[in-house]
Parts: structure tokens; sequence; C-alpha cells
């Protein structure tokens, strides 16, 4: 016999409220991190990366610019979403609460720095 | 029950360990220390964008020997969580679950990481990067 609401059962939401929508997210960032990554790593091979002008002009090139941020964007996002799970793993009360809290603010400076990086090379600063 | 009290994750302490716990820890280790990277990766894009002498700084910082081994590392934890990262993936579609398969992918994938990464830093020290 369960115990849950047919509402409850319909809605599909779960003990948290918000169903799958973490794990699914977690997911799909997670393929786009698999073909973003393996672009950014083999990219770097080709790059003398001591040199700025070089290391410059190759992050100005649109395509790379736009694969770049959405590198930056991805990594910010997928990367919070792991370790919030972390700190919600192995921390409780108001060191859970701050822990979160702080982790998606690093995120999403991060993030932010790292996208104004590219565009100001992109678009010539 | 007060909410204080409420468990947390498990005592695997108690476990002996085995290729599939080591490995699934890995998978969380690693993708901490990629999230570490994070920061390295914006603070070279941000030098990048400062300008020469915060280019050559940074130059100095990640090709010094603390530089080299975070980055070595860095490496390492990329090619295990991208491998294991698929494997997770393969794990989703309901496939790959018996004892002997979940042993024999967990195998492929260290090997295969530890093998990338060799190769990953041949390239980019004969190629004169870095």
């Amino acid at each position: 016999m369960s115990l849950r609401s047919p509402l409850s059962r319909v809605l599909g939401l779960g003990a948290a409220g918000d169903g799958p929508a973490h794990w699914w997210a977690q997911r799909v960032s997670a393929v786009g991190m698999a073909l973003l990554g393996l672009w950014f790593v083999f990219s770097l091979f080709g790059l003398d990366l001591a040199d700025r002008a070089a290391v410059s002009q190759w992050i100005a090139a649109p395509l790379n610019s736009v694969l770049l941020i959405l590198l930056v964007a991805t990594a910010s996002y997928h990367s919070h979403l792991g370790v919030q799970v972390v700190i919600e793993d192995y921390t409780r009360g108001w060191s859970k609460v701050t822990g979160l809290v702080a982790v998606q603010f690093i995120h999403v400076v991060a993030a932010g720095i790292g996208i104004v990086a590219i565009l100001r090379l992109a678009l010539g600063g | 029950m007060a909410a204080n009290n409420r468990p947390l994750s498990p005592h695997l302490q108690i476990y002996r360990p085995q290729i599939t716990s080591v490995l699934s820890i890995l998978h969380r280790i690693t993708g901490v220390v990629l999230s570490a990277g994070i920061v390295v990766l914006v603070y070279w894009l941000a030098a990048a964008a400062g300008g020469s002498e915060s280019y050559a700084f940074a130059l100095t910082i990640l090709g010094s020997v603390a530089g080299r081994v975070f980055l070595f590392g860095w490496t390492l934890a990329f090619f295990y969580h991208f491998l294991n990262g698929i494997r997770h993936l393969v794990w989703d579609t309901g496939r790959g679950f018996e004892i002997a398969q979940v042993e024999r992918s967990g195998w492929t994938v260290l090997i295969l990481a530890l093998a990338f990464s060799a190769a990953a830093w041949a390239i980019l020290l004969s190629g004169g990067g870095s």
C-alpha cells in the first residue's frame, strides 16, 4: 500500500519537491562538458601557451570565443551542481546553508570573470 | 528526531575497498579537483585579457613546480572524470550493471585515464607549450 497521495504521484516531484530536475541537469551539462572539454584539451595541444599574443589571438577567433564562453558557463554550472551534492552529503545545519550559498556565489563570480575576459579579447578591449 | 541528529553519508570505512567503491569516490574527488581547476582556467583567461605583464606573471605561477604538479593532477582528473562520466551515462541507460562488466569498465577507465594523461603531457612538453 502506498501512503503517497494521488496528487503527489501525478506531480512526480518526490520529497525534495523538484523531482529529477537536478539529476537531469547534471546529465545534460555532462554531455555538454564532454564535447566542450574534449575540444578545449585538443585545442591546447595546438597552442604555444607561453606566447600571449598567439593565445589571445586564438581566444579572439569568433568560433573559439563562442565555444570558450560556453565552456566556462557549462563548466561552472556542472561544477556547481556537483559541489552542491558534496556539501549536501557531508554537512548540515548552518554550515550546509552557508556552504551552499558560498559555492553558488563563487561559481557565478568565476563564470562572470571568465566570460568578461573572453569578451574583452574577442571585442578588442 | 532533531534535525541536527539526522544521519550523514554512510560509514564507508568499515568496508574493504574495492575497485567499484574506490572509482566511485574517485569520481567525486576528481570532480572537486576540476572545480578548483575552473578558478585556474578563469585566472588564465583574465591574465591573457589583462596584458603582457599579467600573463607573464601567470606563466611563472603556472610554470612553477607547484603549478606543474597541479596541472598534471588536473589532467589526470580531467581524463578520469571525462571517461568515468561516460561510464556513468552508459549506466544511466540501464546497461553494464553486471559485476564483471562493472569491474571491466572500471579498469578500462582507469588505464585509459593514465594513458591519455601521459600522452597529453608528452605532446605538450614536446610541442614547446607551457
